[in-house]
Parts: structure tokens; C-alpha cells; sequence
């Protein structure tokens, strides 16, 4: 097997506290090759967003970090600031929770996805917008042209989304880090969004890492999981072996209480049932 | 128990204007919620239930339309009167770390409904507040305590008690779980369908959610843009959905033994209402609106 794209080996990180260190993640390994995708699935403080942001060394000030981050082979992990300004964008992409927080308010769409590649690849802004034009196109936005023009808060929660993946992708990154891509979204938009980035991942050979607390979404999209807790990774393998015949009992746990529509419907008839004299 | 709904709402229709454009939230929404009923409002963003829930409470005025409560229509008395007949409809919000004042004990904000209602002893009202804490799965000593010393979960409890107080007929429920950890949001709907169970309230439970509504409503109203087009019995609307949103609706929600494939979806057209649009029986209790601009 070639070596993986991405390849973290024993990550730390910990925050000094008056009763001693936290750890918000505890030594954890996952690979993640290109044109796969593997989610990380955990619930509220289990640690899957911090992995991305030390990833990203977006991590704060205060965080210790220790491990390995291997990105082709090469270690990231004693990369500077300016070092990292070549590896974000470029090498891995990333798109937020919140489409709205993560673009700028006061610049047109156009600006904002011009300087990426301006920046990274060198080329002049009549080349960068030709890109973001067909990146946009890309991503099944209808008109591209009008939407260059427009700024953030005129257009929807999915419209938006669906451009940071369009600026995130521009870059052609190795790996997308999708940190709850599509949880503030409504639901039909949320499949949109979810066919479009298996859609991306079969045709650009990016791999990506989406991290969740929706099972659900989980099923449908991922090649992979990795279930975290408390910092941990409790419990990895495909999505067939994980969802199908889980082995950690936190996994069990979880899919326990994961509701879906016909569970939903059989534990209210149990209920009604129950009610009857 | 059909004859006598605790809530009717009829044409019911609200405008916002910002920047001289004016929004229609509600284009004639009509709908009964009967005693000891569960009634999901579900919907996407944009669609009005929330503004459909605040003016059921009381939060927003209607445009147009009118709100019977136990049979009263309400929406045409003096203020005073209208307020005291709304203390029957309590409110649930989303999110338990904003919808509580972090400044007043947990005892003290349960109370103030009581206080409302004109209790004034509050060595009763304590009691009484004890008692709320303990029929959602709290101690009788948390009264003393701050939001802030409690987690998601627990607060969300605590949002119940407070709209358990007044001893309300209908609880409005907006996304009452849709900010909690999944196993949290199992506890809240349990603990929901459990204080259903030995009294007369009716809940209008608000949620973008399907498997919550499939969970804890006895019927369900789909909304979309203002309107409502399909209403039913539970089962029969998720097992046999007759309008295309709601079709379209369920589809989208994310399931086991499915992988998308990565194919361009075919962009969907939704379906245009207009106010001339009436209402087919499918089965009994099952409605759907027939929009002339459908699928």
C-alpha cells in the first residue's frame, strides 16, 4: 500500500488547569489516503474538532501539542507559521460549521476566492477569477457570474456552503477537512451538500475528513470511521464492519441512541401501546 | 375528544417588513390541536413554524387569522384578558443556555410563573417549584443552584419546569432537542412524552427533524412556506406521503443501507402555492394541499 496522504501518529494536545493538564485528545493514530473518506464521529467534547484544528495548527496559544503530522511523508508537526500558510489552503482545505463566520462579511465572493490562488499558485487575478468561475460551476452553483458579485449575507446557508467548498477545492488540496459541513443546514440541503462533496471526492481523488455527530450522515458518505471519546479513539474500520457489528460498547452505545424515522415510529408505538389499559 | 380542541388556529397569516420589502412567514395557516394530543410542526428554515409557535403563545401577533384556546377566541380580546387566557400556552426553547437569565436561581425563574399566576406566598411557591424539579428528573435542592452549574441536558429539564409551572394546557415545544447530544435528546424525549402521560397537556412540538417528530407526535403538519400542505396521522404521512415537499423532505434524511453515489442531483422544483389552493382527504385525518404548481 503507498504511503497515505495524511498520517497522524500519537497527537496530544492538553490545556494546563489549575488541578493539573487536560487532555482534549489523548494520543490518537489515524491515516487518510487520497479519494477516501473517513469520518470521525464523536459527540459534543469528544475531541473531533480539536483534531482538526491541530491539524491545521489552528490550534490556541495555550495548547500543548505533541505527535506526529505527516503530510506525503513530511512531518508538519515543527512547521512555523510561515511554513503553515503553505500547507493550509494548498495542501489541506478546510470548511467550517457555519458558512457565514467563515467568509468575510465586507468582500464579494469573487475577492474572497481570488486570493487563495492568487496567493498559492501565483497567478493574476483575470486567471484566479476564470478558476473560481469554474470552480463555482463545479459545485453546481447556477450562476456563477451573479453569485461572484454578491456578498455573503445575500446569499442562502447552503449557497454558501457550498462556495467555501467551491474556494476550498479551487486550491486542488490533497485533503478536505469537513468539520460539521452541513450540520447548520436544513435537511434537503444537507443532501445536496453531502452528494456534492462524494461527488468532488470521486472526481478530484481528494480525501476527506468529515467530522460528525450524525450517524446518519456517517452511513450514506464515509468509507471509514474513527469513533472518538474523551480524546480517544475507541474504535476505527470501515463503515460496513463499525456500523454493522461494532465492538466497543461507547460505539454500541451510540448507535443505540441514534434515532431514526422507523425507530422513532416503533418506540412511540410501544408507548401508545404501553398507555392502553 | 375530537369535539373540543384546546387550540384551533384558522387563516392564520403574518408580514414582516424590512427594508420595504415584506415577508409573507404565514399565508394562512389553519389547524386544531386536541387534549392530551402531540401536534409536530415540522418544516425547514423559512418555513413559519417558529413564527407559527410564538404567535401561538403569544410572542407575535397575527396579520390576519384567528387563535381559539379551549374554545375561546382570544386573539380579539383586550390585551389583559388575552394575556390571562395565554397563560395556558408555555414555550420551550432551543437553546437551554440562552432561554434562561443566568443572573436568577433556577428556583427563582421556575417560581416567577407561579408568582404570575398570582401565588404570592412563596413558601408555596417553593414547594411547588421542588415538586416541578422533581417531575423532570431533577433534585428539590438544584432550586437553589445558577444555570450555569448545569449541563445541556439538565438545563433543558429545567426549561420544562418553567413552562410546567403555570399549569398550562398546551406546551409549545420549539426544537426542544435540537441543540443536545443524541443520547441527551433520547432523555428530553422521553422525559416529554412522560409528563404527557398523566395529564391533559397538549404539546405543539416544533422540529426540522423527522425522526424526533416520528418519536414523540401522534400527527404531524408539514409546512413549506408558509403553509401547511400535507397533515396527518403520523405513520400515515412518513409511510405513505402524498405532497412532493414532503416526499422530497423525507428522502433527504439521512439513512442506513443507503450510500450516495456521488451523482449530480437533479436540481428539485419545489412547488408553488397560492391562497386558491384547497385541501384533498387522502384517508381519514389525512390531508394534502393540492398546489396547483406541483411536481
Amino acid at each position: 500500500m503507498s504511503i497515505p496522504y495524511l498520517s497522524v501518529r500519537d497527537l496530544s494536545v492538553s490545556f494546563l488547569t489549575g488541578t493539573g493538564a487536560f487532555y482534549a485528545i489523548d494520543g490518537i493514530s489515524f491515516d487518510l489516503a487520497r479519494g477516501e473518506i473517513l469520518a470521525l464521529v464523536g459527540e459534543s467534547g469528544s475531541g473531533k474538532s480539536m483534531t482538526s484544528l491541530s491539524i491545521m495548527k489552528l490550534l490556541p496559544t495555550v495548547a500543548q501539542m505533541s505527535g506526529r503530522i505527516e503530510i506525503e511523508g513530511q512531518d508538519i508537526s515543527a512547521f512555523g507559521r510561515r511554513q503553515m500558510e503553505d500547507v493550509r489552503g494548498a495542501r489541506i482545505g478546510m470548511i467550517f460549521q457555519e458558512p457565514m463566520t467563515s467568509l468575510n462579511p465586507v468582500l464579494t465572493i469573487a475577492r474572497q476566492m481570488t486570493e487563495g490562488p492568487m496567493r498559492h499558485n501565483g497567478i493574476s487575478r483575470r486567471e484566479a477569477l476564470a478558476t473560481a468561475y469554474t470552480s463555482l460551476e463545479d459545485v453546481g452553483i447556477p450562476e456563477p457570474d451573479r453569485v461572484l458579485a454578491q456578498y455573503p449575507h445575500q446569499l442562502s446557508g447552503g449557497m454558501r456552503q457550498r462556495i467555501m467548498i467551491a474556494a476550498a477545492l479551487a486550491l486542488r488540496p490533497g485533503i478536505l477537512i469537513a468539520d460539521e459541513p452541513t450540520t447548520a443546514l436544513d435537511v434537503t440541503v444537507q443532501s445536496q451538500v453531502l452528494d456534492l462533496l462524494v461527488d468532488l471526492k470521486s472526481r478530484s481523488g481528494s480525501g476527506i475528513l468529515l467530522i460528525t455527530h450524525d450517524i446518519g450522515v456517517v452511513a450514506e458518505t464515509a468509507d471509514r470511521v474513527a469513533v472518538m471519546r474523551g480524546g480517544r479513539i475507541l474504535e476505527t474500520g470501515t463503515v460496513d464492519e463499525v456500523l454493522r457489528s461494532p465492538q466497543h460498547d461507547y460505539t454500541k452505545a451510540l448507535l443505540a441512541s441514534h434515532l431514526t424515522v422507523d425507530k422513532g415510529l416503533k418506540q412511540r408505538d410501544a408507548e401508545v401501546e404501553g398507555a392502553r389499559p | 375528544m375530537m369535539s373540543n380542541p384546546v387550540l384551533k388556529i384558522e387563516g392564520l397569516r403574518k408580514s414582516f417588513t424590512a427594508n420595504r420589502r415584506t415577508v409573507h412567514a404565514l399565508n394562512g395557516v389553519s389547524l386544531v390541536l386536541h387534549r392530551s394530543e402531540t401536534l409536530g410542526i415540522i418544516g425547514e428554515s423559512g418555513s413559519g413554524k417558529s413564527t407559527l409557535g410564538r404567535i401561538a403563545v403569544g410572542l407575535d401577533t397575527p396579520t390576519a387569522g384567528e387563535l381559539h384556546i379551549e374554545g375561546m377566541r382570544i386573539d380579539t380580546l383586550p390585551p389583559p384578558v388575552r394575556r390571562e387566557k395565554l397563560r395556558q400556552c408555555q414555550m420551550i426553547f432551543q437553546d437551554p443556555y440562552s432561554s434562561l437569565n443566568p443572573r436568577l436561581t433556577v428556583g427563582r425563574q421556575i417560581g416567577e410563573g407561579l408568582f404570575a399566576r398570582g401565588e404570592r406566598d412563596w413558601q408555596a411557591i417553593n414547594m411547588t417549584v421542588a415538586n416541578l424539579l422533581e417531575r423532570v428528573g431533577l433534585k428539590r435542592e438544584f432550586a437553589e443552584r445558577y444555570p450555569h452549574e448545569f449541563s445541556g441536558g439538565q438545563r433543558q429539564r429545567i426549561a420544562v419546569a418553567r413552562a410546567l409551572a403555570p399549569n398550562p394546557q398546551i406546551v409549545v415545544a420549539d426544537e426542544p432537542v435540537s441543540a443536545l447530544d443524541v443520547s441527551i435528546q433520547a432523555q428530553i424525549l422521553d422525559l416529554l412524552a412522560d409528563l404527557k402521560k398523566d395529564g391533559n397537556l397538549s404539546y405543539l412540538f416544533i422540529s426540522h427533524d423527522m425522526a424526533v417528530v416520528a418519536r414523540l407526535c401522534d400527527r404531524i403538519a408539514v409546512m413549506h412556506r408558509g403553509r401547511i400542505v400535507e397533515c396527518g396521522p403520523v405513520r400515515a404521512v412518513i409511510e405513505n406521503p402524498q405532497h412532493p415537499y414532503t416526499r422530497n423532505l423525507l428522502d433527504a434524511v439521512p439513512r442506513f443501507g443507503r450510500r450516495r453515489t456521488g451523482q449530480k442531483p437533479v436540481p428539485v422544483r419545489l412547488p408553488q402555492h397560492s391562497d386558491g389552493d384547497t385541501f384533498m382527504t387522502v384517508a381519514e385525518g389525512h390531508t394534502v394541499l393540492q398546489s396547483a404548481g406541483s411536481l
